[in-house]
């Protein structure tokens, strides 16, 4: 599921744009150290058969609904993990262009939920070590429909930390991860057999053409585990450094707290004091704290210091709503006018 | 059929982005610029946030008008992709449920107001990405995308991917209408019949891979896919540049619907 624009805080939306940025550009580094200018037109043309094969839908057994293909998992098995993430990043951003799934924003947010699992932890550390060497169709089942339905959790389960993040939704933690996480197995599990079938179909068809894709791969077999947990590390301490300064430069703390909330409850190892914690927590993430302050108006000081109620005045509230309907007209009339005036001179 | 649709608003959009009027002749970063300040601008209010937002309304407006773009088809576009948006947004009132006085004598809950607020964030994004990409062949957004720094490797991927995404897709419409033909009802669509199609169409992409690199090794290729056309920074773009920041600035650290509220209230009393 593609995240959306509109749930976004600037902080959580920029972080995951520096993140991704960070191994978009690592990526094609990596590429370029061994470089085969042979993989680029490969890598083109599977982006656009990604997208081609998302167009097709089929039915799932039993429900009567139908899926469609994500694709993260069999680009990193068929190409390796760096040309597999540049390969998602492009698909992501045609379809935040040209589909608007999710947004220009949030593409920085879904490229790191749909591609960095994929390529740069799963495929590594859980695809590799299980199939081995191994070319068992077995295997590659088994293997495959562990790593999807991985990479699906780990990407649902950021959405909701990101949402949670941005603080747009009023939707609990537990409720959110109830919801998406069922909906992600079962989505993972389907486009698991999918992702086996395709590659045990094509290593059954054509052997040659696999091996001749791996032998052209740059770095696909010789990475290390290692490389990969270090860049990790990295890329979280970059992405963690700049959400707490831009956290520090929001004093309201909305956003700032929120965060604390849901990495507190991400690590449920502290035993002690975590009843204080949560409690403290609790008030300070309260919604509008200040909810029923006097009746002062307040739109002068509503910049961004204040996340908070806009002023309850009800003279206020009906300057807004008037306000609003002439602004909006006025933008509708300037639009018609526009439009007329062109009309006549075309 | 949904298929054939969406390759139709694909091209179409497409085609629209070739129209020569004002915004369209724009410099493709300038519109970039701006699209990604005016999305960082309509995000950064707080949650409830709601009469402020209206104004913002005039950028894609505009674009829209001045652009020539019709409007259904971006609404519809909008429409499309707005299950998500409203799904997550459709708890708020639900859970937010302090009350809040609008007029008196009219309360609602505060949920409702973090909801519209979602909601008009997600149509106001949503627009201006489609807008821009409308209004831009998608060839200079990607060298906008390169002049402003992003891997030249991503962006050649870029415009490779979407010089074979309507190749492919006819590929791939040419396979399934051949699976529809032979399937009746149900029977025939099934994952099974799926995962083949997929490797057929993953097969036939690879040699097509292979002729393409070899048609372009013929022709010189040496690695990188140098720009055709030079684009150039004018005073119109700068211009255009600045006024939107003023324009953003203006409506984001000023309560301009308040301000035309009262007026109107003082007009009229």
């Amino acid at each position: 599921m593609h995240m959306a624009d509109a749930l976004l805080s600037p902080a959580v939306g920029t972080t995951l744009w520096a993140g991704t940025l960070a191994a978009m550009g690592y990526a094609s580094k990596k590429m370029k150290e061994k470089f085969d200018d042979k993989i680029i037109p490969l890598m083109g043309v599977l982006g656009a058969f990604i997208f081609a094969a998302q167009m097709i839908n089929f039915t799932i057994p039993g429900t009567g609904s139908s899926g469609h293909l994500g694709g993260g998992m069999i680009l990193a098995i068929m190409l390796g993990p760096y040309a597999a993430f540049l390969v998602m990043a492009s698909v992501l951003t045609v379809q935040a262009l040209f589909f608007a799934d999710g947004g220009l924003l949030a593409l920085g947010c879904n490229i790191w939920n749909l591609g960095i699992y994929p390529c740069f932890l799963v495929y590594p550390l859980i695809y590799k070590p299980l199939v081995g060497d191994s070319r068992s169709p077995r295997r590659i089942l088994v293997a495959s429909l562990v790593s999807v339905v991985a990479a699906l959790q780990l990407g649902a389960f950021s959405v909701v930390v990101e949402t949670l993040w941005s603080g747009k939704s009023e939707l609990p933690f537990g409720t959110f991860v109830l919801l998406m996480q069922p909906i992600h197995l079962a989505i993972g599990i389907v486009e698991g057999f999918v992702t086996a079938g395709v590659i045990n179909y094509v290593r059954n068809a054509r052997p040659e053409i696999l091996e001749s894709i791996t032998a052209s791969r740059p770095l696909g077999a010789e990475i290390s585990v290692r490389k990969v947990i270090i860049t990790f590390v990295v890329l979280v301490v970059v992405t963690g450094g700049a959400l707490s300064w831009f956290a520090s430069t929001h004093p309201d703390g909305l956003e700032w707290s929120i965060e604390k909330v849901t990495g507190k409850s991400e690590l449920p190892t502290q035993e002690h004091g975590i009843a204080p914690v949560l409690k403290s927590i609790q008030e300070k993430t309260a919604f509008l704290p200040d909810y029923n302050f006097g009746p002062a108006s307040t739109e002068e000081k509503k910049k961004e210091e204040s996340a908070s109620w806009p002023g309850i005045e009800a003279g206020t509230s009906v300057a807004g709503i008037v306000g609003s309907a002439i602004v909006l007209g006025m933008v509708m009339l300037i639009g018609l006018v526009i439009r007329s005036f062109r009309r006549r001179h075309t | 059929m949904t298929f054939d649709k969406e390759y139709y608003n694909l091209g179409r959009l497409d085609r629209l982005s070739y129209k020569n009027t004002f915004v369209h002749r724009l410099d493709p970063r300038a519109k970039l610029i701006a699209t990604l300040l005016f999305l960082f601008t309509v995000i950064s209010f707080s949650k409830y946030e709601v009469v402020a937002l209206i104004p913002f309304f005039l950028f894609p407006v505009l674009f829209m008008t001045i652009g020539d773009i019709p409007f259904l088809f971006i609404l519809k576009k909008v429409l499309i992709v707005s299950p998500f948006a409203i799904f997550i947004g459709i708890f708020n009132p639900l859970l937010d449920t302090g009350h809040v006085l609008v007029l008196s004598g009219l309360t609602i809950s505060a949920g409702w107001f973090s909801f519209f607020s979602i909601l008009l964030k997600f149509a106001l994004t949503i627009s201006a990405a489609l807008l821009l990409i409308a209004t831009t062949p998608f060839p200079s957004v990607c060298h906008a995308f390169r002049r402003l720094g992003m891997p030249s490797l991503f962006v050649s991927q870029l415009l490779f991917l979407y010089r074979y995404i309507f190749v492919l897709v006819e590929e791939a419409m040419r396979i399934v209408r051949a699976r529809d033909m032979r399937s009746f009802g149900a029977s025939g669509t099934g994952i099974k019949v799926f995962v083949r199609i997929i490797g057929i169409l993953f097969l036939r992409t690879i040699e097509r891979a292979e002729r393409i690199y070899y048609a372009m090794l013929s022709r010189g290729f040496q690695g990188d896919i140098p720009t055709f056309k030079r684009s150039h920074i004018t005073a119109i773009d700068l211009v255009f540049v600045a006024s939107t920041i003023l324009f953003l600035f203006v409506f984001r650290f000023f309560s301009v619907t308040q301000g035309v509220g009262r007026i109107a209230q003082e007009l009229f009393r």
